[in-house]
This record gives structure tokens, sequence and C-alpha cells, in this order.
């Protein structure tokens, strides 16, 4: 029988997996945030899905996507606490959606606080697809594995997020 | 071979606002990824080294 590294499992990345997942963290951050819409809420969603990923790490299958697999955690996360919140308030989907997207900080310029603003209207698994595609980097068959979704879903859920998504900034362009 | 992204798609052509939303997004993602981590996080990285030592 073969002991666990201590190191951790194999992440194919070239670092040993504590590393590894400390180097992923400003990307997790960036997805988180722009999953939620909140600073504070998207860090503490990452600081949850490492831990639980860090004890998870014997779990973690050598040889596959060391990135899908930190990635898949944290998006599992937002969606049990979204699901959690929407269980504690019974609200409906919609509003407990836009509460908890709601932003706490306008930092950002405007026009990047338009886009915010339109991304956190989009349906979760819409504003995902178009996160994990069009800014962490993911290829369709990643994204794919990371949402748990067949590969044409993915393709749907980005095309109809990136339609909706210009329907929201014509919106707000014509204001 | 995996298909490799195309955030701006169809969507790049036309409308200025058709256009931007992918340069948007990826700069939103990108000036998160450019941030410091918290102070917060510090905490997180001395968790994982103990539990790892444990």
């Amino acid at each position: 029988m073969t002991e666990p590294s201590p190191d951790g499992p194999d992440t194919g990345t070239g670092k040993p997996f504590r590393e590894a997942l400390v180097a992923l963290l400003p990307h997790l951050r960036a997805f988180a945030r722009g999953l939620c819409g909140q600073a504070e809420r998207a860090d503490d969603l990452v600081q949850e899905a490492v831990l639980r990923a860090w004890t998870s790490r014997d779990s973690f299958r050598p040889g596959s996507n060391f990135k899908a697999w930190v990635f898949t955690i944290t998006r599992n996360n937002f969606l049990n606490e979204l699901r959690r919140y929407r269980r504690e308030t019974q609200l409906e989907d919609g509003v407990a959606e836009t509460m908890l997207v709601t932003r706490a900080d306008q930092e950002d310029a405007l026009n990047l606080n338009d886009l915010q603003r339109a991304l956190d209207k989009l349906p979760p698994e819409r504003r995902e697809a178009l996160l994990l595609i069009g800014a962490s980097g993911f290829s369709y068959e990643e994204a794919a594995q990371v949402c748990g979704v067949a590969v044409g879903t993915m393709k749907s859920r980005v095309a109809r997020g990136r339609a909706q998504l210009n329907v929201l900034l014509e919106e707000t362009a014509a204001v | 071979m995996p298909s490799r992204r195309d955030p701006q798609g169809n969507a790049g052509a036309g409308k200025s606002g058709k256009q931007g939303w992918a340069d948007g997004l990826r700069k939103l993602y990108d000036g998160v990824v450019s941030e410091p981590l918290p102070d917060s996080f510090e905490d997180l990285l001395k968790r994982l080294d103990k539990e790892g030592n444990d």
C-alpha cells in the first residue's frame, strides 16, 4: 500500500500541492468576485474553498486538471451558499440572487461597474460560464467539467449569457 | 484538443457596447488578480501550514 505524500498528490503543475493551491488564490478571488459581486463575501468563499481543497487533497486524482478541480470546489461552495440563503430566507430565486450579488463597494471605474451590475443580473449558471470562458482562461471542455455539464450545455450557456449581457449593457447605455 | 475560449465571439462585431464587454470582463477579472492578497489570507496560509504539519 502506498503512503500518501506529505506534500499531497501530484498536481501536474510542477508545484507541490500547497504551493499550487496558493498560486491559484488570485484567480480564485477574481472568479468568486465575479460570481457573487462582493469583495468580502468572495474572499470568504475562497478561503472556505481552499481549506476544503486542502483537507480533501487526497481525493484529488493525479493527472487530472488541478485548476479545474479547485475552481469546481469554489463554484460548488458558492452554489451551496446560494441554496442555503434561499432556504433560510424562503425568498424566490431571483430575489435571493439579487441580494447575494448586491455590490458593497464602488471602487471600480463607472463602465466596469455597469458591466459588473449587468453580470450580476445574469442567472448564476450563465454568469459562471462567462467568467470561466471569458476571463479565467478555461476551454469549453474544462469549464464544462468545472460545472458538471456537457460541453454543448456550456456553449449554450455562454451564448445565452453573452446575448443577455449585450441586451443589459445596451439598456444601460440607452438610459 | 480542447477548443480555446472565444470571449468576443459574435459579440465582438458592431456596437462598442458589444465589443467592450469581453474586454471589460477580462479587466474586472485581471483587476482582482493583480490585487495584493488581503491580510485575512495570512491566517489561511498559516492554517494550511499548521494542518499540513499535523
